[in-house]
């Protein structure tokens, strides 16, 4: 027992007003599904059910797209960029007045510490329709040409790892550019996504810019394939990454696809220890490790990698895991019954191949998914951890001797999204970075954002760049 | 030089003809499978018979790609640019040959063959001046909120398969394969099928200035037989479908498809819906083709004492 | 220099540290690992966000007091003001004999006599300052006759400054050797040994990778605390050097060495900052450090604050200033 315990302290769900049930949200209004079919998103935490939401059919995602071209063709491309932008510092303003009630929701129908929703999810979703806010007038000067012209209607499909913010990564850069939007939040966290669809009542914005319809693969399957999307825009895993690059091959409909990675997070003998452990605790359990650019990969130089690996054990044995509103907790639930499956089946196949499992003690609870922290140590580039995306609390320790060896470790996968490097030598860093085959590399930090930075991935992480200047180019024609 | 029987009648010598080979990792190797196909001017006189490439040829051309891109893309991009200029250089001395096959591969008239080699020369030069102005044009300083220094860069792709324009020989070669490798990418470029001479010409061009083997592979056969194999190559990073349009038997959107299966950076060819038409090649071209085969890579670092 | 020549051994008894010259100190203490400051400044920022509530309030908050050295170090100090300030020491809150008293009453040394006869029997310690504190420019004769007057006047533990400028100028030795030989002026005539706890005076170190060399610096040279800041120079203690330090008592532990304690003094003034500084001590350090013989706040505003924060905890009402003494 630890002479210091903290006692509970959680952050109250009364802010939060949930319905019972949720239409979809089609040109202003929300209405009730074609199909008549509905899903349940709970809590994972609990397995509590939160609210029904409909499960659009191809009905209903064609009324939505009709919604969105009617409002791209009648009144928002005809919007000069500074009222456009106007609506969008609304909502950023608006978000920022929601933040506690939109922080609570996140925890509750995703599972992440309130700490995470509160002190990064929102009001990184804020930042964002801030910073596109501005862009909105000012898109002659973004180096796409002397007037970049808006594709249309954009049909996007977002994941429940980050259900608010990449909502906000997708929706305002497409805005500010002067498209309209579908929208599809992942199928076990929607409910965020209906509560900005309040937000874009509150900011009156014009009917049919912003349609958020709710469901299952099939609807985001649905949205892709509609005839009338313009452009397509993905975050998600790479195989539905490349079904959705398959079906849209031969026809004219501009993707961007945020995928998947096996993020490399390599630490050299010289490296600033301490932060370089809580980078690796940061890599990859930020967020239950449910995050694409997570760092599940330590490659750590040979002559320090005892050192390091007791450093992280000793580090791990402080982190929380546990009700998802404590504002205590580190690490919460995990997302889904089924995504608990996968990393179940991924750990075992890790001990399987004979790595070493290490978790350290923490009491999970009863109900709810739920994943203890853990270390494979002992792991070679064949086993299975080291190689497939694991989306989970689940680090794979790796050695390397060399600076070319660690690159080339890194290197070694499909993937291509994220990278760290952790040296106190300037030119090393430098040098690694160069080489490596990452859309961003975090040297001496990880797991960083910002809404002026751009992110994306090389190779089978997908294509296209979320956030600055950059993320312009995904939304205009030029 | 290809010609007519009746040149050596009247010289009263026996020309020496040359032989049309594939360029594949600096080398000028014949097609594995021994093939070739006969090439025939715009009224369809012979011309010579060139290579015809397989699936191996291909495969061999993707590898030799790959090895040639760690130094094509390490190169500083000053070098970069001065090895792409010295590639003009040796085109305008090709001048006259290149005069010649465009002229009879396209049915061109002297005057507008002489034009479209000057323009496609010109084109390449242009080129050449981005090698070291791409990173400061895409590029970025992002202004993060909070204490990194944040900086994204535009990195090659890979590898990437350019099917070459199929009427433009060497105008539409030059446009789709300068851009390509002035990044640092590496080429496999699939040559106009029933144009191929420039391309192969082109081939000899690059293996006598100092583009190091491999960083251009230039095949030559049929379109419909060869970029299937490209289209679904793992270790493509991209694949530039120009070339798909007026090719024979070649469906752009099953290319695509095919391209889907390692998320290669797909280039359409122009058109609209599933049609696709060969461009008007000789509009000053933008950033588009340089930006398709480009990376932005955004590197954190935090900034303390 | 009328300092005794101390022996100069090789190696530190309990780590393997050559101690023989500066260069050889060099190689050691530039070859502990970096700190990067915007790393370390998010570690200490996170911990900062722990909420404290309830019980875990009600803990912190007694414990905090426990591990007060209640200090006045003003030019204008008379016996009266520190024998007001040990009536304090002795009971904190005089309405609630449940309130704990603080760990020890820290006077500049020709004041401990009186401290010392004010907390006689309480199990109070007194801390004296000595060494030319705050400054620590003196020849190193007065700065011995300054510890060794501390130590005659009955205080049982001594705070001493490092000399700064010498380890600026990367004369290690000479801040080895020194923090050695006051250390060996902190026993008594009569047996009796003082602790001593050694002042970095981090807001003049400048930069993390100096704190994290003055800390190795000072445990290898026997201090049984080491200590942020003397409170007349800004930064003092500041979260991320306190997370620092305890990086460091705790490395230097699991390197074989002994335990030695963490005192942050000067900045800290709320209860809020104070439980900052207790989660840092349980996560970064561990639970051994959660204790006063190894965690201290040097302070003196800062037990108002605690005492506010708990008369509220136990009535459920905000107090005020008037419900506190001013001493």
């Amino acid at each position: 027992m630890p002479k210091f315990q903290y006692a509970p302290a959680p952050e109250s769900r009364a802010v939060v007003d949930l319905k019972p049930s949720y239409g979809l949200f089609v040109d202003g209004g929300f209405v009730d599904p074609q199909s008549g079919t509905s899903i349940k998103s709970t809590s994972p935490a609990t397995e509590e059910v939160l609210a029904e939401v409909a499960e659009a059919g191809a009905e209903d995602v064609d009324r939505a797209v009709r919604a969105a071209r009617r409002a791209y063709d009648r009144t928002w491309s005809r919007l000069s960029g500074a009222e456009r932008g106007k609506y969008l510092f609304r909502i950023a303003r608006l978000i920022q007045e929601r933040s506690r009630e939109l922080a609570v929701l996140e925890s509750l129908d995703n599972g992440k510490p309130i700490k995470e929703s509160r002190d990064v999810d929102v009001p990184q979703a804020a930042a964002w329709f801030f910073y596109y806010a501005g862009w909105a007038d000012k898109l002659e000067h973004a180096g796409l040409g002397p007037n970049p012209r808006p594709l249309g209607v954009a049909g996007q499909v977002i994941p429940w790892n980050f259900p608010l913010l990449m909502l906000a990564w997708k929706i305002a850069p497409a805005l500010a550019c002067g498209n309209t939007v579908v929208l599809k939040p992942a199928e076990t966290t929607p409910l965020s996504a209906l509560l900005f669809a309040e937000i874009c009542q509150q900011a009156d914005l014009p009917p049919g810019v912003v349609n958020i319809v709710t469901g299952a693969g099939a609807t985001g399957q649905a949205l892709v394939e509609h005839p009338d999307v313009d452009k397509v825009a993905f975050t998600g895993s790479t195989a539905v990454g490349k079904q959705i690059a398959r079906s849209l091959a031969g026809t004219r409909k501009r993707v961007t696809l945020e995928l998947g990675g096996k993020g490399a997070n390599i630490v050299y003998d010289d490296a600033p220890v301490d932060q370089a452990v809580e980078g690796i605790v940061n890599g990859i359990f930020f967020n239950q490790g449910h995050v694409c650019c997570a760092g599940s990969r330590l490659l750590v130089q040979e002559n320090v990698a005892e050192d390091v690996v007791d450093r992280l054990k000793r580090r791990l044995a402080t982190l929380r895991v546990g009700d998802p509103l404590d504002k205590n907790t580190d690490v919460g639930a995990i997302n889904s019954a089924a995504q608990l499956a996968r990393i179940t089946e991924l750990a075992q196949a890790g001990e399987d191949e004979g790595a070493t499992r290490w978790s350290p003690a923490c009491e999970l609870p009863s109900t709810g998914y739920w994943f203890a922290p853990t270390v494979f140590t002992g792991v070679s580039n064949t086993h299975r951890i080291a190689r497939e995306e694991v989306f989970g609390p689940v680090l794979s320790v790796l050695t390397f001797r060399t600076p070319d060896e660690a690159v080339a470790k890194a290197n070694n996968t499909p993937y291509g999204l994220s990278a760290g490097v952790w040296s106190d030598k300037g030119s090393r860093i430098l040098w690694t970075a160069d080489r490596l085959r990452a859309g961003v590399v975090w040297a001496n930090t990880f797991n960083r954002f910002d809404p002026t930075s751009p992110f994306g991935g090389y190779k089978e992480s997908g294509f296209g760049r979320e956030g600055g200047r950059h993320g312009l180019e995904a939304y205009c024609a030029h | 030089m290809p010609t007519d029987a009746s040149a050596a009648e009247r010289s009263g010598r026996l020309e020496v003809r040359k032989t049309y080979k594939l360029y594949v990792g600096g080398a000028f190797p014949r097609s594995e499978s021994a093939r070739s196909y006969e090439v025939t001017d715009a009224g369809g006189g012979f011309l010579a018979n060139a290579a015809m490439a397989s699936r191996k040829d291909a495969r061999d051309a993707v590898v030799a790609a790959r090895k040639a891109f760690a130094g094509w893309s390490g190169a500083t991009a000053y070098n970069r640019g001065q090895v792409l200029y010295r590639v003009a250089e040796v085109l305008e001395g090709r001048r006259a040959q290149f005069v010649d096959e465009v002229s009879r591969g396209e049915g061109l008239t002297r005057d507008r063959a002489e034009q479209t080699v000057d323009a496609a020369v010109d084109r390449w030069v242009w080129y050449a001046g981005w090698a070291d102005k791409v990173a400061q044009v895409l590029g970025s300083l992002n202004p993060v909120a909070g204490p990194y220094f944040d900086i994204s860069a535009p990195e090659p792709t890979g590898v990437v398969a350019v099917l070459a324009p199929q009427r433009s020989s060497l105008m539409g070669l030059v446009s789709v394969v300068a851009p390509a490798i002035v990044t640092g990418n590496t080429v496999v470029v699939l040559a106009s099928e029933r144009r191929p001479l420039p391309a192969v010409t082109l081939g000899e061009v690059l293996a006598t200035s100092d583009v190091p083997g491999g960083v251009v592979n230039v095949l030559t056969g049929r379109t419909a037989e060869v970029a299937p194999w490209l289209a679904s190559h793992m270790d493509v990073n991209a694949l530039d479908l120009s070339g798909a349009a007026v090719a024979e038997g070649v469906s752009w959107s099953a290319l695509e498809a095919a391209a889907a299966e390692n998320l290669k950076r797909v280039v359409r060819p122009a058109g609209t819906g599933g049609d696709a038409v060969e461009p008007d090649w000789w509009p000053t071209p933008g950033l588009e083709r340089v930006r398709a085969f480009v990376e932005t890579k955004t590197m954190w670092h935090p900034k303390g004492t | 220099m009328s300092a005794p020549a101390l022996p100069r051994p090789a190696a530190a008894a309990e780590v393997d540290v050559d101690l023989a010259s500066d260069a050889s100190l060099r190689r050691f203490l530039h070859g502990l690992p970096g700190v990067d400051q915007v790393g370390l400044e998010a570690r200490a920022a996170g911990l900062g966000t722990r909420s404290i509530k309830t019980t875990a309030k009600a803990w912190a908050l007694d414990t905090a007091i426990s591990m007060v050295d209640l200090t006045t170090l003003e030019g204008a100090d008379t016996p009266g003001k520190v024998s007001a300030l040990c009536a304090k020491a002795m009971h904190p809150d005089p309405g609630d004999p449940t309130c704990p008293r603080v760990a020890a009453v820290c006077v500049y040394s020709d004041l401990a006599p009186v401290a010392v006869e004010a907390l006689r029997g309480s199990g109070i310690h007194v801390a004296a300052v000595a060494t030319a504190f705050p400054s620590g420019r003196a020849t190193r004769a007065v700065k011995l006759a300054d510890t060794r007057d501390a130590v005659e006047g009955g205080a049982d533990e001594v705070d001493m400054v490092i000399d700064r400028g010498a380890f600026l100028s990367g004369r290690y030795l000479q801040v080895l050797e020194e923090i050695r030989a006051v250390k060996q002026a902190c026993t008594a005539a009569d047996g009796r040994t003082a602790h001593l706890k050694v002042i970095l005076e981090t807001g003049e170190l400048a930069t993390y990778d100096n704190v994290r060399r003055a800390s190795w610096l000072a445990m290898l040279a026997g201090a049984d605390f080491i200590k942020t800041s003397t409170g007349k120079i800004s930064p003092a203690a500041t979260l991320p050097v306190v997370t620092l330090m305890l990086e460091a008592v705790r490395d230097f532990r699991l390197g074989g060495g002994r335990q030695v304690g963490v005192k942050p003094a000067g900045g800290i003034r709320t209860a809020k900052d104070a439980l900052k500084h207790l989660v840092v001590v349980s996560e970064v350090a561990g639970d051994d450090w959660i204790d006063p013989d190894w965690f201290r706040f040097g302070a003196s505003t800062l037990l108002n604050d605690l005492l506010l924060q708990r008369q509220k905890l136990a009535t459920g009402r905000y107090s005020g200033p008037d419900y506190v003494t001013l001493d």
